[in-house]
């Protein structure tokens, strides 16, 4: 069924699908509408699934927890200051191995307060063990949601679907709306292997003394590593059913690109639409979009970059005294390789500034001038600075 | 106490790690008694916690589950809600937390899930300081204690404020059941929850646990100081069920709080002014509460 949707009623429409069965959350701009429509399913009967109005992000995550731990399908959504809030109890859902899914509407962090987007938010959480998917477009959104809950329960990892606040979030567009029983069909239900069971008592959380909590952490590491495999698996088992698919990245037009952008989210559109009007004119350019980011696809990525000489990575997040996030990433994942393509970063729409057609250009003819040149001289730009403000 | 005595079925394995004379392992090790194998327990980060689950041991022969420091009331709410949905019905979900993440750090946490309604009991062990840590003060700290962060001093003369009444507020949100209870009184303290347990709805009890190495006394003495707190009108049992309360226990004659105070270190530094001050609030204390 086609239905006119936002991001967030998308987000809603994947996880009434997926038949979530314990949905807490906390309102929070612009993640509001995805919790608001879930309510109004379960008031209206249309989810059979405990709704549990808390009074904290910490809070929303914590049920989860226990809810998953119990059992049950736990689904939150958040955004920004509510997602730092559940910092600390994003550590122990994947320390727990609880695959709850979250949607993340991506917001920028205070100071100052800030409701429009940027990815600081989930980026900022990267290294807790949540697999982290990030969506182009609103039936991605839906989408990533039933595939969150196949690859999360498989893993046993928790997985955070992030989208661009007001971009995605607030923007309707047409999405394909699958039948719940070919949704059914391809999410069978929950079967924990462990859970908060009388017949069957278990321990959850024990004390990791040193003897054994440093495998605990590798053994979560080799988990959310080797969860590529599954996030691979079930998009292609996804796209045998529904017809679309969506990979770890998406290599657009790289494959004989001199010059390639690296960047998430909704950006890769605005992005596509450059790499488009430059192939017509015979411009070798070409684009990645990173759509599993942690684990983080870097073969894969290393695997389109084969004629690349110059990178851009374009992105909404910065590591503050070093390098946006997703720069590091990259240049890890070529460290070790025989190819070293020069590689800048492009710190750009943050908090909410516009990212447009304009900074894509300019994005990729600074790092032309960089091949031609053969040198780089400031790793870091940011795009649309306003210096007369500074 | 015969009662109690019979059950023989421990839910909380001996050779946990806990300090001798323990208060709070008392505590659980009764709770448990009264509410069986048919529950499932989540614990708030503390020393119950610590000294009962070294990986790769555990003192729970029921389910068990931790997850971090202020939260537990919204774990327990979280499990309450899975429990409806997968239609297990007759499976009561029981929260631990000390005093920190009860009174401090979890107070929001408790008061969402009691506001909110679910059907829970949340079980207090209060041991009246960060005893984990190493003893510092907390909001149920006692009046004018020592602990390492209100020590004693030339200017300093230990706590300044008077515990926090976390009972009355959680009865404030009108839970169908809150209690008191005490490890000296364990009749009383097993009864209450044997009680908690099959009233619908979020049900409060808080259970004074002495610490023998937090509070400075003998770890032989945890009875006698909890009895004495009792006695002595510092520490009141009583239950209050759809906001009707009662008192569970009234001591014939009150003795005076010298003789609760006096068998603990924390209190070693008190002038006669100070005790002095200290029974008088206590006897305000019992005025308000209709006692006297």
């Amino acid at each position: 069924m086609k239905l006119v949707l936002t991001g967030n009623e998308a987000a809603a429409f994947g996880a009434k699908l997926a038949r979530a069965q314990v949905i807490s959350a906390y309102p929070i701009t612009p993640q509001t509408v995805s919790v608001e429509k879930l309510a109004e399913f379960v008031a209206n009967g249309e989810l059979d699934a405990e709704f549990v109005e808390v009074e904290s992000e910490h809070s929303a995550l914590s049920v989860c927890v226990g809810a998953a731990a119990a059992g049950a399908r736990a689904f939150t959504a958040t955004s920004s200051q509510g997602l730092a809030l559940m910092s600390e109890i994003l550590y122990i859902a994947a320390g727990l191995r609880l695959p709850i899914v979250m949607a993340n509407v991506n917001r920028s962090l205070s100071a100052p307060i800030s409701i429009w987007c940027d990815q600081q938010d989930s980026i900022s959480v990267r290294d807790c063990g949540w697999i982290q998917l990030y969506c182009e477009n609103n039936q991605e959104i839906l989408d990533s949601i039933i595939q969150a809950y196949k690859i999360g329960e498989s893993v046993h990892l928790p997985v955070m679907v992030c989208y661009d606040g007001y971009i995605l979030s607030h923007t309707a567009e047409v999405v394909d709306v699958p039948d719940q029983s070919s949704v059914d069909e391809f999410l069978p239900p929950y079967q924990p292997p462990y859970k908060l069971d009388p017949e069957n008592p278990v321990t959850m959380g024990p004390v990791g003394v040193p003897e054994y909590y440093q495998e605990f952490r590798y053994a979560l590491h080799e988990a959310v590593r080797e969860a590529k495999e599954k996030v691979i698996e079930v998009d292609r088992d996804f796209e045998r059913r529904f017809g679309r698919g969506y990979g770890l990245i998406e290599n657009y037009r790289c494959d004989d690109a001199e010059v390639v952008v690296i960047t998430m989210g909704s950006l890769s559109g605005t992005v596509k639409e450059v790499i488009d009007k430059r192939r017509e004119r015979g411009d070798k350019v070409g684009m990645i979009k990173v759509r599993c980011y942690r684990p983080f696809p870097h073969r894969e990525i290393l695997g389109s970059l084969e004629s690349a000489e110059g990178i851009a990575v374009m992105e909404k997040d910065i590591s503050l005294g070093a390098t946006g996030a997703l720069y590091a990433d990259v240049t890890t994942a070529i460290q070790n390789s025989d190819r070293r393509p020069l590689v800048m970063d492009f710190i750009c729409g943050l908090g909410g500034r516009d990212v447009k057609l304009d900074h894509v250009e300019e994005t990729i003819e600074t790092i032309k001038k960089c091949v031609a040149r053969r040198k780089i001289e400031t790793p870091v730009k940011w795009l649309g600075l306003r210096k007369e403000v500074l | 106490m015969k009662e109690l005595l019979e059950i023989e079925e421990e839910l909380l394995a001996p050779g946990h790690r806990a300090c001798p004379g323990c208060g709070e392992a008392l505590a659980i090790r009764i709770a448990l008694k009264a509410l069986g194998r048919n529950v499932i327990v989540v614990q708030a980060t503390g020393c119950g916690e610590v000294v009962s689950t070294p990986y790769p041991q555990t003192a729970w022969r029921v389910p068990y589950i931790h997850v971090a420091f202020e939260n537990a009331a919204a774990v327990a709410s979280g499990i309450e809600c899975a429990l409806k949905k997968l239609g297990k019905k007759d499976v009561k979900v029981v929260a631990f937390a000390g005093d920190g993440g009860t009174a401090d750090i979890g107070l929001q946490a408790l008061s969402g899930a009691v506001e909110r309604g679910h059907d829970f009991i949340y079980i207090c062990t209060d041991n009246e300081a960060y005893m984990n840590t190493g003893i510092q003060r907390s909001g149920t700290t006692p009046f004018l204690a020592w602990t390492t962060t209100t020590p004693a001093g030339k200017v300093g003369r230990g706590k300044r404020q008077w515990k926090k009444d976390v009972p009355a507020i959680i009865a404030a949100h009108r839970a169908p059941y809150v209690a008191t209870a005490s490890v000296g009184y364990p009749l009383d303290l097993y009864q209450k929850i044997k009680k908690a347990k099959y009233i619908k709805g979020p049900c409060y009890i808080h259970i004074q646990c002495p610490c023998p190495p937090g509070w400075r006394f003998d770890s032989s003495k945890t009875i006698q100081v909890a009895r004495k707190a009792v006695e002595s009108g510092c520490w009141v049992l009583y239950e209050i069920e759809h906001g009707q309360m009662r008192v569970t226990f009234k001591p014939s004659k009150r003795i005076p709080v010298s003789e609760y105070l006096k068998l603990q270190g924390r209190f070693r530094h008190l002038t006669q002014e100070e005790i002095q001050k200290f029974q008088e609030l206590v006897d305000q204390e019992w005025k308000r509460l209709g006692l006297e």
